[in-house]
């Protein structure tokens, strides 16, 4: 790779994370992941769904209702003592609780676990002004001593190892007995800590809901420390993002089951605090230790909330950012992210906020461009998408700061072969690589054309040192091999004479089926005539996955209005459309909801089937079993594709490997790490190998009994280079002619052996 | 809103690490001085009876009491059979303070003021800030963190804690 390649600096940053950080975040991420879904099966996932249907319904009003829930909460703090303060800005809300403390005559303030607060950057601001500030929650303690930056929404320092933190608490504190246990560093942070908090002046909360009509703060810890810090200091200061506000304790319900669960797999946290502050709890004097009553102190309580804008108020009547703003910062769409789960915050983050929803975050706080320094790693994966407590549509958001990010560019590119790839939609700004990644379905058209001489040249290392450096495509990843003869140009020169068509069938001509996995498209329309359907494979174009993954949104919609118009037709007249590659079916029956009219995006939402899924309905309906190859208890290691199972389509799968004998092994990492586009980045190559290398765990010691089905192309791409070749479709195994009479993808001219 | 039953109250705190005693009210007193470890401190409880005026416990102690003290012992007035979860008040006796600084809580709930679920204890909630009470903690198990590379317990609040439970008069 070329010094001057752009890509450089990302990969060393990314290859340096997995070297140091990686295990402790890999290992700390799963274990919430799947306390997460333990929790969840726990509860029941009809309970859980119906909790989340609330609790976004409330995120929608209270945020509808902004402006008049800040009022009532004004109103309502006011009444019982307190003081509101609504800053516009960080540098606002410094100058505010500065001078708090200073009219306090503070001298140290302690302070619970806040995010706004590091949005805003207090500490500096008010080590600035000469007061001592001490993190008292564990894990904002050790990157406060270590000077470091969070790594994730709820566990700050999750990337620091036992080890680690003993060796810079040993450095920086050089107590006079080891600390070579977790119980002896938290005993000594807690004697630590416990004397600053006796003797602070003020203490510093966050709130995690705040409820209008009684003035309340809710605060969720585990550690206690949020409630020392509440109640033993005179003044306590509360910071809140404004989209924390809830209408009342009767909103509150759905959340406080949510919030843990969907954190830590929590039912509920250790401690929910409920605060009408000023607090009953008396006021205690440390300087009169002897005296009854803690201390006998008269001391009035004050209280100041402090409602943080720095942006806020422009995301929500920013259409696509706004629900951004439901975030309740539980860190579920960190946890269930593979990227994340290998590189963590510390790349995946911006400013303040970490993993998927970080993206909506720092461009409505920080701006476009701290977005799209991490932007990219999102792989619109979708994995997030149920594991968000307040249904947000993360994968949209990224892809929405995406395309601006793109908008915003400059060119700074002037290449004639690219220029027929240019849609005018997009404008000149989005870069080269994301066109070319965009509009793969324009290359594929042409490498097919002229199959065996494009994947001959394409495999020639000058193209590939040229990819390279031009286009940032990795020269390590094989490249697909286009077919000349397209699924539907063999669709074409057959006759199907199915007589009594139990169903009418589109198969859907994805890119890849219809170009490069050409063999699954095949046994797919002979699967459904061995099942009594018709089956038409008509011209229709890409579905607009591959813009759209490249932030292409103007032209994702252009292909999805074309798709639409073909395929409309063929559902008034009583087809079903069945799609091979789950990508596309996830387009279909997500995406489109954004990309197309209503009436449009139901019709085809309705009437599309995963191909599996389909063959399942099939032989519910009375299909004919009998009518494809058995299994004899064959053994499959079948991964499934991660927006199919965000669909809950996997299952299907399953069911008719099993119902035909198979002995099924199903992986069950988030993803395969491959997405897309995404593994032949230059820069996102050795991420994109370290996310696949748990699955390729998962399946090496299976791989020489079992045979390796995956039904996504990149999914197959990833374990071919993983293992070995030879992934095959699960609608291969189906297919009543076998495979004899087949070109294997393993054989190709143009991949390594 | 429906009554939880203690077994299931005391199933919920066992799966905390959490310690639980079924007393009537004739043995409160013994049994309670039994759980006790002193030097104790103490909130006066939340209702009229039983109270904690007869016991070795420190009421409105002093700072360096608090500090001393290893056993702490307040009431609730709501705790949730689903989840082992009690409700620490904010009142003036200091109930806050007491839960917080010794290594253990003792917890006194009355069985009529166990709830089912957490919707129950909404239902409760929502009566409670109604009436104008509206400072409290949902306080389940001990304090823990996973920050410092293990689980442990006991961190900035207490690292035991013990419910007693006061069975209703038949
Ligand atoms: S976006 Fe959803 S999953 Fe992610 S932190 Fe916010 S609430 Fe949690």
């Amino acid at each position: 790779m070329s010094e001057s390649t752009p890509t450089r600096p990302e990969a060393d940053r990314i290859r340096a994370l997995l070297e140091t950080e990686s295990d402790e975040i890999k290992e700390n991420t799963r274990l919430f992941n799947a306390a997460r879904y333990d929790a969840v099966e726990a509860v029941g996932a009809e309970t859980h769904e119906q909790y989340r249907t609330r609790a976004r319904e409330i995120k929608e009003k209270s945020i509808e209702r902004l402006p008049d829930l800040i009022h009532r909460t004004r109103t309502a703090v006011e009444a019982n003592g307190g003081t509101v303060y609504v800053a516009d800005d960080a540098e606002d809300a410094n100058r505010y609780i500065t001078r708090v403390v200073a009219d306090e005559g503070a001298d140290s303030v302690v302070k619970s676990k806040s995010m706004t607060t590091e949005e805003i950057d207090l500490n500096d601001a008010l080590e600035a002004d000469g007061f001592d500030v001490w993190e008292t929650d564990l894990g904002e303690f050790v990157i406060q001593v270590a000077e470091e930056s969070p790594s994730h929404i709820v566990g700050p320092s999750l990337h620091k190892s036992r080890e680690e933190i003993t060796a810079l608490f040993e450095r920086e504190f050089e107590p006079d007995e080891p600390l070579d246990s977790a119980q002896k560093l938290t005993a000594f942070a807690r004697e630590f800590l416990g004397e600053r908090i006796d003797e602070a002046d003020v203490g510093i909360t966050g709130a995690n809901f705040v409820m209008a009509e009684s003035g309340s703060i809710a605060l969720v810890t585990n550690e206690g420390n949020a409630r020392k810090c509440a109640s033993i200091p005179d003044t306590h200061v509360a910071v809140a993002g404004i989209e924390k506000i809830i209408p009342s304790i009767a909103e509150l319900e759905p959340f406080a089951g949510l919030i843990s669960r969907s954190a830590t797999g929590q039912d509920v946290p250790q401690y929910l605090s409920l605060l009408t502050p000023p607090v009953d709890t008396p006021t205690i004097d440390f300087d009169r230790a002897d005296e009854p009553g803690f201390g006998g102190g008269d001391a009035d309580r004050e209280f100041h909330l402090v409602l943080i804008d720095n942006g806020r108020r422009a995301m929500r009547r920013d259409e696509e950012l706004r629900e951004t703003l439901y975030c309740i910062r539980c860190g579920a769409c960190a946890n269930s992210c593979a990227n994340f789960q290998s590189v963590g915050g510390h790349a995946f983050g911006g400013e303040t906020y970490t993993g998927g929803i970080a993206t909506g975050w720092e461009a409505g706080i920080e701006g476009l461009d701290v977005a799209a320094e991490f932007n990219d790693l999102c792989t619109g994966c979708s994995r997030c998408v149920n594991a968000c407590p307040v249904k947000i549509d993360i994968p949209w958001i990224n892809t929405v700061v995406r395309d601006r990010i793109n908008r915003g560019k400059d060119p700074g590119f002037d290449d004639l072969l690219v220029d027929g790839l240019v849609p005018d939609e997009e404008g000149s700004g989005t870069p080269l690589r994301k066109r070319f990644f965009g509009n793969f379905e324009t290359v594929a058209r042409l490498g097919s054309a002229t199959a065996p001489l494009s994947n001959a040249l394409a495999s020639t290392g000058v193209a590939r040192k040229s990819m390279e450096s031009v286009l940032g495509v990795d020269a390590r990843r094989d490249l697909p091999a286009f077919e000349r003869t397209t699924l539907r140009k063999w669709a074409r020169s057959r006759d199907p004479n199915v007589e009594d068509p139990v169903r009418r069938v589109v198969l859907y001509p994805d890119v890849y089926t219809n170009h490069v996995r050409t063999e699954r498209g095949k046994a797919a329309v002979r699967v459904l005539e061995a099942l009594g359907c018709e089956v038409v494979v008509p011209d229709v174009g890409g579905s607009g996955r591959a813009p759209l993954s490249q932030g292409m949104i103007a032209t994702a919609e252009r292909k999805a209005r074309s798709a639409a118009e073909s395929l409309l037709p063929y559902l008034e007249d009583g087809y079903d459309v069945v799609v091979v590659e789950p990508s596309d079916i996830a387009m279909f029956r997500r995406e489109y909801e954004k990309l197309l009219p209503a009436g449009a995006y139901e019709r085809i939402d309705e009437g599309s089937y995963e191909i599996l899924e389909f063959v399942y309905g099939l032989l519910e309906n009375d299909g004919d079993i009998d009518a494809l190859p058995a299994g004899n208890g064959a053994g499959i290691a079948y991964h499934s594709h991660c927006q199919q199972r965000t669909l809950g389509l996997e299952s299907y799968t399953e069911t008719v490997l099993e119902r035909l004998g198979y002995d099924v092994l199903t992986s069950d990492v988030e993803c395969c790490g491959m997405a897309g586009s995404f593994g032949y980045k230059s820069e996102y190559y050795d991420l994109s190998m370290d996310v696949g290398e748990t699955l390729a765990e998962q399946f090496e010691p299976a791989a020489d009994e079992r045979t390796v089905v995956a039904s996504g192309t990149s999914c197959m791409e990833q374990l071919d280079s993983l293992l070995s070749p030879g992934t095959r479709h699960p609608i291969e195994l189906l297919d009543p002619v076998g495979r004899e009479d087949e070109t294997p993808n393993g054989t190709s001219p143009l991949r390594k052996s | 809103m429906s009554a939880g039953s203690v077994r299931e109250f005391q199933q919920s705190l066992a799966d905390l690490d959490t310690a639980s005693t079924v007393v009537s009210p004739d043995e409160f007193e013994t049994e309670l001085e039994d759980i006790i470890e002193t030097p104790a401190v103490g909130a006066e409880l939340p209702f009229d009876d039983p109270s904690l005026s007869d016991l070795p416990v420190q009421l409105e102690p002093s700072p360096a009491q608090l500090r001393e003290a290893v056993t702490g012992v307040t009431g609730a007035r709501m705790g949730i059979a689903s989840l082992g979860t009690v409700a620490v008040e904010s009142r003036s006796r200091g109930d806050e303070f007491v839960a917080l600084y010794p290594a253990c809580h003792v917890v006194v709930v009355r069985e009529r003021d166990i709830r089912a679920d957490l919707s129950d204890a909404f239902s409760w909630l929502r009566a409670e800030f109604e009436a104008g009470r509206q400072s409290l903690i949902l306080a389940t198990g001990p304090s823990s963190t996973g920050d410092m590379g293990a689980l442990v317990q006991g961190v900035h609040g207490p690292e035991e804690v013990h419910i007693v439970i006061i069975r209703d008069n038949e």
